[in-house]
């Protein structure tokens, strides 16, 4: 049967089992929009292409499924290249479709014509120009494999007019053949006893658990490892909640703004086990101090993280939800050979330790009973509302911060940010693409700053049109508080351009124009009356601004470059070291 | 730090903006190229690059790493000190009545051939390894070099041994 280009495009969708896709029209992607009415595709258009290009990155994020977006050329897909960047950083399975001038036409200039393969390259996986239309179905199908598979990423296909207008014989053939691309999955045998060697005999081990785990869907996998030999879990920020932060194994969050005791346990381990984490400078604070006393066990499915940062005494290439199966079952076949023992660690007295300095280091945070309202209270009352099921996405600041410490997680993909890139803007978009992907059933929550709120605060419009009931809630301390924070700790409080003025714009006439229940609410006493009615209306999307202490700062924190040994706890820590090393300068 | 030169031969699938995809991922991850030359294979879907990096031992790891994670990367090899490896040089020299023989001479110690003869110049063609095409320059240069031009290495390992055993390098898609 010969259909169209553009017709090739929406049945390839409907073949790899997209039923959703988020995008805007334009000249060259016409002839797909034009088949999009005809196909079994729920399109959400969105009001900015980078709206497009998060919204299926929360997607993602919520499901594990591919995102899909869709937009056309010059323009509109260089709107998507911060949030292809934030994909690639994040390892977001992503599939970005963009339109593109007529094939005769590439080259010459014309009218919104841009190099989308080009700009894009080092900032997707994978992509490709095609150039006939025999090619779109393998290039979309081909894309969507690279996406999900081996280390998850965006890629984009870009699909000159002309090729849209081509008319192609078509037939479904799911078969995949790239001989370049073949993710290791399954981990070295060798490695995996060497693996459980160094744990047995490990002291004072911990997993340092990241997103890697979130996107393979390893939760169970995790626990049930870390249960059987006793391993205490620090989760990055990109895998918050993939153990549960109630469970007695977990301790929390390491990194700049981590807990006490999550960056401790790494800096006095005597061996991590890193499950799909990449060392990422803002958990090692300056890399040749970070975990010195450590060997390491470094479990990824792209070889290429493994000794990149950190050398590994054992390294594993494989899909961590796969080698962690695989080292169950060899702890089971040890087991049954009555060696069961030999790779569970004596970890007693570790915990016992860890467990003291975790009771020693509480995070901190004075709220006064009446007035004004601090943003962990916050923070801590839209977790009581919402619920532990619910969803929380963020955007870049303070507020990420608070909202990743103060909440606790129980599921990969609860929590949803932008870690890799610090996207401000992500929150809004993100949270709708991924209430798509949930359902009417959990609640998704933004919790976002007002700087990053009103970066993509016009896709409140998608929401509303398109009936996804998500919570804004914005924590509005009238800054770009976690820069004005640096300025506070490292530029002697010289304050520059970072202040946003409380009322502008007036959340609540903004919610008014969208039409959508907005609330505000500026004094503790009345917090939880507000949140709850706000939280009881799930059924469209609804504001809720917070107007908060804009001098409160997030502790713990290590400085920028500093070693994790250098950890604050709070701002009088950081003034009484400055001055104590300006007294031993003076002597 | 030790920045050794270390020669890779790396086989692609033969698609438009693939060179750009290898340069890209070297210009952006600060990785010091020397050379690069690319030029067909046996088999008409693949192509063969020929990078020659400078680098240390740990870089290098993971040079290689992220070439086998492009997705037209094919296969990636390290040629060893012992690989054959080639550079094609041109040398344009000074030459009057009077130098011209010796000039003459010194190619033909190189094994070099002239392979053009101007008024008051000649054009000698040398093929070796890097250092004996720079030894040939050095003594050409008393005589005047007005140009030369050099290609990339070019490389392949000693023995029965090729790139393409081993399964990755099976090509089964013809572009
Ligand atoms: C697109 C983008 N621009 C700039 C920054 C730098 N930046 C990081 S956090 C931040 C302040 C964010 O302010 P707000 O959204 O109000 O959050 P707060 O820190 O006050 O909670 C800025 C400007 C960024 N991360 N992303
Ligand atoms: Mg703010």
């Amino acid at each position: 049967m010969r259909i169209t280009g553009a017709e090739a495009v929406m049945r390839t969708l409907e073949a790899l089992g997209v039923d959703t896709v988020f995008g805007y029209p334009g000249g060259a992607i016409m002839p797909a929009y034009d088949t999009l009415l005809d196909a079994g595709i729920h399109h959400v258009l969105v009001r900015h292409e980078q709206g497009a290009v998060h919204m299926a990155e929360g997607y993602a994020h919520a499901t594990g499924r591919v995102g899909v977006c869709i937009v056309t050329s010059g323009p509109a897909a260089t709107n998507l290249v911060t949030g292809l960047t934030d994909a690639m950083m994040d390892s977001i399975p992503v599939l970005a479709i963009t339109g593109q001038v007529a094939s005769t036409a590439i080259g010459t200039d014309a009218f919104q014509e841009a190099d989308v393969t080009g700009i894009t390259m080092p900032i997707t996986k994978h992509n490709e120009l095609v150039r006939s239309a025999d090619r779109i179905r393998d290039a979309i199908k081909e894309a969507f494999h690279v996406a999900r598979t081996g280390r998850p990423g965006p890629v984009l296909v870009d699909l000159p007019k002309d090729v849209l207008n081509a008319t192609v014989e078509w037939e479904w053939d799911p078969d995949v053949d790239l001989p370049g691309y073949r993710p290791t999955v399954r981990g070295h045998g060798r490695m995996l006893r060497e693996a459980l060697e160094l744990i047995g005999a490990a002291t004072r081990p911990v997993i340092y658990a990241g997103g890697g785990l979130v996107r393979a869907g390893a939760d169970a996998e995790l626990r049930a490892f870390a249960e059987r030999l006793g391993l205490p879990v620090v989760t990055t920020l990109m895998a918050r909640g993939v153990i549960p932060d109630t469970h007695e194994l977990a301790l929390g969050m390491p990194g700049m703004h981590g807990h006490y005791t999550a960056i401790r346990a790494l800096q006095e381990a005597d061996l991590l086990v890193v499950l799909g984490a990449r060392f990422d400078d803002r958990v090692t604070g300056r890399l040749d101090a970070f975990a010195p006393h450590a060997r390491v066990v470094h479990v990824d499915v792209d070889p290429a993280e493994i000794g990149k940062n950190r050398e590994a005494d054992v390294p594993l290439v494989g899909d961590v939800k796969i080698v962690l199966g695989q080292l169950l079952e060899l702890l089971d076949d040890l087991a049954a050979k009555g060696r069961g023992d030999e790779s569970v660690p004596d970890v007693a007295a570790w915990r016992a330790h860890l467990a003291a300095m975790a009771e020693a280091h509480p995070l901190r945070c004075e709220q006064p009973d009446e007035g004004v309202l601090k943003p962990q209270t916050a923070i801590r009352a839209i977790h009581a509302a919402w619920g532990d099921d619910a969803v929380y996405v963020a955007g870049v600041g303070q507020h990420q911060m608070w909202a990743s410490q103060l909440i606790p997680y129980s599921r990969g993909g609860q929590w949803i940010n932008s870690g890799g890139l610090g996207t401000m803007g992500f929150a809004v978009p993100a949270a709708i693409g991924a209430k798509v992907g949930v359902g009417r059933d959990v609640p998704v929550v933004a919790i976002d700053g007002d700087g990053c709120f009103q970066m993509t605060l016009q896709e409140l419009a998608t929401a509303v049109q398109h009936d996804i009931p998500v919570a804004f809630c914005v924590i509005n301390n009238g800054y770009l508080g976690m820069v004005r924070q640096w300025q506070t700790l490292f530029y002697e409080d010289r304050l520059s351009q970072v202040t946003l003025p409380q009322d502008l714009p007036d959340l609540m006439k903004l919610a008014d124009a969208y039409g959508i229940p907005g609330f505000r609410v500026d004094r503790v006493e009345d917090l939880a009356a507000t949140v709850e009615k706000a939280a009881a209306i799930t059924d469209r999307p609804v504001l809720v601004e917070f107007r908060v202490d804009p001098d409160e700062m997030v502790f713990p924190m290590v400085p920028s470059g500093a070693s994790n040994d250098e950890v604050l706890e709070s701002a009088e820590e950081w003034h009484a070291r400055r001055l104590a090393a300006a007294g031993v300068e003076g002597e | 730090m030790a920045r050794d030169r270390h020669i890779l031969g790396v086989l692609v699938e033969n698609r438009p903006g693939v060179l750009a995809r290898i340069s890209g991922m070297f210009a952006r991850r600060g990785y010091n190229i020397h050379s690069l030359a690319v030029g067909p294979t046996e088999d008409d879907a693949v192509s063969r690059l020929t990078i020659v990096v400078g680098t240390e031992a740990v870089q290098l790891e993971q040079i290689v790493k992220q070439l086998n994670k492009l997705v037209h990367v094919l296969k990636v090899i390290e040629l060893g000190d012992d690989a054959v490896a080639r550079e094609l040089q041109l040398v344009k020299v000074d030459a009057g009545p009077e130098t011209r023989s010796r000039i003459i001479e010194i190619a033909d110690v190189f094994r070099a051939r002239v392979v053009d003869v101007g008024l008051d110049t000649v054009t000698i063609e040398a093929a070796g390894n890097p250092r004996k095409l720079e030894a040939m320059l050095d003594l050409l240069r008393p005589f005047g070099v007005r140009e030369f031009v050099r290609s990339g290495t070019i490389s392949l390992s000693r023995g029965s041994r090729s790139i393409s055993d081993g399964s990755r390098a099976r090509i089964r898609r013809v572009v």
